[in-house]
């Protein structure tokens, strides 16, 4: 079941000559448990495409499913909702608060929502757990590393019931070792967890963790990868035996 | 990749035979470069040519035993710590393409640079594969897996930067639009022979 659908969705900021297209009818479908990666360079379109998918800015035009919502038929309220409920968001600069430790921010979200602190807690002990953070959850942001930070934030982005995983350069302010580890956390998120997930970067290793690789130009979907089942292949085509 | 160093690597361990040799070459390398038995056999006569190896003498073909000599041991050393040539730029194929696409008529040099971006990010793509599913208790196939992606990623980023290049010379006027009539005396080929010349 596709989890996000966008549907020839365009943005468009300014108006006359001073009109910029940030999205030109982009149409772009995600499964569950899918992770599908958008690549362009700078000022492609990929945050915005993001931002939109998130409910946090509205289309100039086309439809926006997330689930079986069209976002243009939800209510504030009930966008919010779907925020705090089945969208999960990561950042490249982590965007924890400061004043709380990694259990309160993981489980933050959820008290949002009206959950007891006691049960709010428990799951974000459990989300913090299956990160291998268990030890760093009384921990303040400044008294961890940027990978566990991160992972923080991921625990924070899949906490409760979580459907769809929005990560604008995740692992882009990381090196190479915990960049991975994110990727892998992400990855795993989806295939084992059900979670969609779009990942947005300029960076190639990390898009090469997706599923599907979209190319974002100037506004528009100009090509996608597919990964043909069994990559194995590349360790034994003309194999001598 | 020098079969011939690895081979004197395996054989500094102690003495092996040809198949066990060409085992322990594929695993250690986490079978990314496969290799056929002949090869080994191969390589093992011209080693021992070489004074770099010798044979006990006493088997013959697969029971042959190899052991490594001194001067094979001194080699080994002396090739770790030689450079391999990065200094002079390789012809590269895929530079030559972008090249040549700049100038021919009817020919977007941006369709041509996504075409390939496409072909290595989808073969980046099938190698993180194998590194999720099978390097993590294989450190040899992960270092080998990883050397392949960072080799790709970085004609990926060449690639974009080519990309971004031409739309900037695009903007100012330094390169023609793409779709021009192709004229008798087009610059084609004077620009390919140029191109052919160079590395």
């Amino acid at each position: 079941m596709s989890m996000l659908e966008l549907k020839a969705v365009s943005k468009v900021y300014g108006q006359g000559a001073a009109q910029v297209r940030a999205l030109d009818q982009v149409t772009l479908s995600v499964d569950e448990g899918a992770m599908v990666a958008v690549m362009g360079p700078s000022g492609s379109g990929k945050s915005t495409l993001l931002t939109i998918a998130g409910t946090l800015e509205e289309p100039s035009g086309g439809q926006v499913l997330v689930g079986d919502a069209d976002l243009a038929g939800l209510s504030r309220k009930e966008k919010a909702r779907l925020r705090r409920r089945t969208i999960g968001y990561v950042f490249q600069d982590y965007n924890l608060l400061p004043g709380l430790t990694a259990a309160e921010n993981v489980s933050l979200p959820l008290e949002l929502d009206g959950w007891s602190a006691r049960k709010a807690r428990a799951s974000g002990l459990a989300a913090l757990e299956e990160l291998g953070l268990a030890d760093r959850a009384e921990r303040f942001p400044d008294q961890l590393s940027g990978g566990e930070r991160q992972r923080v934030a991921i625990a924070r982005a899949m906490v409760g019931q979580r459907q769809l995983l929005l990560a604008d350069e995740p692992s882009g302010a990381l090196d190479s070792g915990n960049a991975e580890g994110v990727m892998r956390l992400l990855h795993e998120a989806c295939k084992n967890g059900g979670m969609a997930a779009v990942v947005v970067t300029h960076d190639a290793q990390l898009a090469s963790w997706a599923d599907r690789v979209v190319f974002l130009r100037d506004g528009r979907v100009t090509d996608q990868t597919a990964l043909e089942p069994g990559p194995e292949s590349l360790l034994t085509p003309g194999r001598p035996q | 990749m020098s079969v011939r160093h690895a081979l004197l690597a395996l054989l500094s361990e102690g003495p092996k035979y040809g198949l066990q040799l060409r085992e322990e070459f594929e695993s250690r390398t986490g079978e990314v470069w496969p290799l056929n038995v002949g090869q080994v056999y191969t390589t093992l006569q011209r080693l021992e040519r070489d004074g770099f190896v010798e044979s006990d003498g006493t088997g013959e073909g697969p029971q042959k035993a190899f052991q490594i000599t001194e001067s094979g041991s001194a080699e080994l050393s002396e090739w770790l710590r030689l450079p391999p040539d990065l200094s002079s730029p390789p012809r590269d194929e895929l530079v030559m393409k972008v090249l040549v696409a700049i100038r021919l008529p009817g020919v977007d040099v941006h369709e041509v640079i996504q075409v390939h971006r496409r072909y290595l990010v989808q073969l980046m793509q099938e190698w993180t594969r194998i590194k999720e599913n099978g390097a993590e208790g294989d450190l040899s196939l992960a270092l080998a897996v990883d050397a392949e992606l960072f080799r790709l990623d970085s004609v990926v980023r060449w690639l974009d930067a080519a990309d971004g290049r031409l739309k900037r010379a695009a903007g100012d006027g330094q390169i023609q639009p793409a779709a021009e009539p192709r004229e008798a005396e087009a610059p084609l080929p004077k620009q390919r022979r140029r191109i052919g010349a160079r590395g």
